[in-house]
């Protein structure tokens, strides 16, 4: 049962993806990451990860995906012109290419030494996240507000009208 | 039980399908898009090796993607604002000025 879940959820995310990149117009595809990123979500459920697997939804596809389609309306783009006329044969390379670095990711991912396997199942809860969070990775945590802080003076620099 | 591999591979094909839109498309926007999509491709190796060795640390580490993901996007589009209200346009191939 949970495998056919998997593969449910694994093609959704697959096909949104390669939907994204087959859409001409950009809106259509932060739509179809939306999907993807709602499919990941599940994902992150069948592996216990039940906290990511929220804020996956509400900061993912809920606030960042929102600033996208944002910015996508608000400067009302026409359809994606094509590139210009001596990238074109790149496309053809492109996609093999592609493929061969997946066949290379794929060998890479088989012949890596697995850690073993511990039985005992942890599952994400927001305690135990929160605990992890607070403790150990405090320091890491505050750089983290530093680091949100910088992007947020840059952005409104970067908006401004005069640039 | 779903083994790791199979969460593995599917984080390799999505993160080979994000690299593939960033050298495709030339639209800025969809630039971004496609890295939103190698960084969970990302997120969810981080989430299966945490939950096969039992450890929480992988997922906590996904926050901190999460939130680099968010500032990213917060500059990336205040960027591209900028640079539609310059030049008029979203194709990344337009802007060359610095190229030779």
């Amino acid at each position: 049962m949970i495998e056919i879940l998997f593969f449910f959820f694994a093609a959704l995310a697959v096909g949104a993806a390669i939907n994204v990149l087959v859409q001409k117009h950009v809106l259509y595809s932060a739509l179809s990451l939306i999907v993807m990123l709602t499919a990941m979500s599940a994902l992150f459920i069948l592996l216990q990860a039940d906290f990511l697997a929220v804020i996956q939804v509400i900061v993912y596809a809920g606030a960042i995906m929102v600033l996208f389609v944002f910015v996508i309306m608000l400067l009302n783009l026409p359809e994606d012109e094509d590139g210009a006329d001596r990238l074109r044969w790149l496309k053809f390379l492109g996609i093999p290419l592609g493929l061969f670095l997946l066949f290379l990711a794929v060998v890479t991912l088989w012949n890596v030494e697995r850690p073993e396997v511990v039985e005992a199942q942890i599952s994400g809860t927001p305690e135990l996240i929160g605990r992890s969070l607070f403790t150990d990775y405090l320091l890491p945590f505050e750089a983290t507000s530093l680091l949100i802080l910088i992007a947020l003076m840059g952005a409104v620099v970067f908006a401004k009208k005069d640039l | 039980m779903i083994p790791l591999n199979w969460y593995l591979i599917l984080g390799a094909v999505l993160f080979v399908i994000g690299v593939l839109g960033f050298f495709l498309k030339r639209n800025i926007i969809a630039l971004l898009l496609s890295v939103e999509i190698m960084l969970n491709a990302v997120n969810l190796t981080f989430v299966a090796f945490s939950s096969q060795r039992g450890q929480i640390s992988g997922q906590v580490f996904v926050f901190f993607v999460l939130v680099v993901a968010a500032a990213e996007a917060a500059v990336g589009l205040a960027l591209v604002i900028a640079m539609y209200r310059n030049r008029e346009t979203l194709n990344v191939d337009r802007s060359n000025l610095l190229k030779w």
